[in-house]
């Protein structure tokens, strides 16, 4: 059996009054691709942070790669790289010295080929000489993911690396994270687009009120969580009494319908034609991660 | 050891580009003191025999401006990097405590060793003479005195969440003390008492002791001196390293 790349156990962790984390197990393995998702205050960052040693935890422990993250804090922070939630940079310096003391913090002299292929994949070549003040908020972003990555680390944590990226980048970025995955890299990351999530990740954990209430393959968590969804949009506009409780959302004569299985479909088309009502446009979606997530987070 | 040498350069670069406000600008305050005092005084003061007021005056001054700007220089680093997050980049990386202090340590040690040289030079405009009698020894109280200082100063700048807390922080303790430390005087000038509480005072040991190395004079022994700032020095080191330790208010 390999060595996990993340493993917490049992951890605890309230701040002033807040349950911020409750008996957390959870266990990474090496290469996997792995979201943490969760409403704002679910505990993900303060979850990240026991794992990058900002945060101590009450309880419990954390490991990177088998290296206790209080005990043995050398070993497990130089096969860590972390993105930080919180947008932050040292004005005194350009991008480039920025990666080249973050560089030697971890060891490394002599970084400058790692350092200009990162800048290249995020798209930064050309502000390699920019002092860090004249960046946008999502270059500044970009260089806290470069500096997440100048060790080379095997385990890799994203907290929310996209916030307030645009659209053409965030493509670029995942492309990366995806290659630096197929490496062999282990990637965990937080976002609030499920979309990416749902798109990149093989297995999902979702975090509700500092707890795990969900965890399991993105698969089947599609497979199993999700409902179908029908949206029809009808004349005249008058929606049999026996289809009202399917109702999730309704915009004019548009209505969406939810049904567990595809079987359900024929009886609901039955009961329109019954009532006189004519079908002017209709479309059947699967479920994706947000509805998923939605379910999961009312259930609990 | 990489990650030591890169924090203490990145720390060390940090002062030097704005060197015109953390070099610069002390000098200036420390020579406007020497100007002005030395006007207003010098025809009334001899405290050493042969040794004019304005001699007195200057290792005084040298020292003071390298113990405040020792402890500037680590304290207002943290703070900042605390305030604006960035503190994150020295506290994801595996840097052991020593490292971490270390290099905040030989960083303000630096720039108080920069400050004071420029002082001392400063002060050759405006008196000829001077005399250095024992060089080692100011080397030595100089090192000693701007490795409290820093040391203060990390600790200061763990514990201050805000920059008013630092700001308290440096009226109400460190000029004060550096003030009744004896830079404008001899303390066997003052009362009974007053001398009494500048015995309690370190930072009239670390002048006392830096002072002896120029003149060959001294209001306590030397070694007394040297014992008293080696001690507070060792002292503060630790408690240092305790806290970074402990990830007091740095590790939540
Ligand atoms: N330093 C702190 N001091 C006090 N409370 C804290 C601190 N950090 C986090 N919390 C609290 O812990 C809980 C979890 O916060 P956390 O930042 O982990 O949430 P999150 O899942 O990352 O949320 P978001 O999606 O908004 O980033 C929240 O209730 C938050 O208010
Ligand atoms: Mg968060």
């Amino acid at each position: 059996m390999t060595i996990p790349a993340i493993k917490f156990q049992h951890l605890h962790k309230h701040f002033s009054g807040v349950q911020a984390l409750q008996d957390i197990s959870l266990t990474v393995e090496q290469g996997e691709f792995f979201a943490l998702l969760g409403s704002n205050g679910a505990g993900k960052t303060t979850l990240i942070s026991i794992l990058a040693g900002l945060v101590r935890a009450d309880s419990g422990s954390a490991e990177v790669m088998g290296h206790d993250v209080v005990g043995d804090y050398r070993a497990a922070r130089q096969l860590l790289g972390v993105v930080p939630q919180e947008l932050a940079y040292d004005p005194f310096f350009t991008v480039r010295e920025t990666l080249r003391i973050q560089s030697g913090y971890f060891g490394l002299r002599h970084n400058d080929n790692w350092i200009d292929e990162v800048l290249f994949n995020l798209g930064l070549t050309d502000k390699a000489d920019a002092n860090m003040r004249e960046l946008s908020g999502g270059m500044k972003r970009r260089v806290l993911v470069a500096q997440a990555l100048v060790h080379k680390p095997p385990v890799i944590v994203l907290d929310e690396p996209t916030a307030g990226v645009d659209v053409e980048l965030r493509q670029s970025l995942w492309m990366f994270v995806r290659q630096l995955n197929a490496q062999g890299h282990t990637i965990m990351l937080t976002t609030h687009y499920l979309e990416e999530a749902e798109a990149l990740c093989e297995r999902v954990a979702m975090l509700k009120q500092g707890q795990i209430v969900a965890l399991d393959r993105t698969a089947n968590l599609l497979k199993n969580g999700g409902e179908l969804r029908l949206q029809i949009s009808i004349r005249p506009d008058n929606l049999p009494l026996e289809l009202i409780s399917r109702v999730v959302h309704q915009s004019g004569n548009t209505y969406t319908l939810t049904m567990k299985t595809p079987a359900e479909l024929e009886p609901m088309l039955a009961q329109l034609r019954l009532a006189g009502v004519e079908i002017e446009n209709m479309a059947l979606s699967e479920p994706d991660l947000e509805d998923v997530f939605v379910q999961i987070m009312g259930r609990s | 050891m990489i990650g030591f040498y890169t924090l203490l350069y990145k720390e060390t670069l940090r002062f030097w580009k704005v060197s015109v406000q953390t070099v610069l600008a002390p000098i200036v305050t420390a020579l406007l003191y020497l100007l002005i005092f030395s006007h207003v005084l010098a025809k009334h003061v001899e405290i050493y025999s042969g040794v004019s007021y304005i001699a007195f005056l200057v290792p005084g001054l040298v020292m003071m401006s390298m113990l405040q700007n020792a402890f500037a220089n680590s304290s207002s680093s943290l703070i900042q990097s605390k305030i604006t997050g960035n503190i994150v980049f020295v506290l994801l990386p595996p840097l052991s405590y020593l490292e971490f202090f270390s290099a905040y340590l030989i960083a303000s040690i630096m720039r108080g060793l920069v400050v004071g040289a420029g002082v001392f030079i400063g002060t050759l405009a405006f008196t000829a003479t001077r005399d250095v009698s024992h060089p080692l020894w100011i080397l030595l109280f100089a090192v000693l005195g701007t490795g409290t200082l820093g040391a203060l100063g990390v600790i200061a700048g763990i514990w201050a969440e805000k920059f008013d807390q630092l700001a308290a922080f440096q009226n109400f303790i460190i000029m004060p003390l550096t003030f009744l430390s004896g830079v404008f005087y001899s303390i066997h000038s003052l009362p009974a008492f007053w001398i009494l509480v500048s015995r309690f005072n370190p930072f009239f040991y670390m002048i006392d002791g830096f002072r002896y190395g120029f003149f060959g004079a001294s209001d306590v022994a030397p070694d007394v001196s040297l014992l008293v700032v080696s001690a507070c020095f060792v002292a503060l080191s630790i408690l240092s390293l305790i806290l970074l330790q402990r990830g007091y208010k740095l590790r939540h």
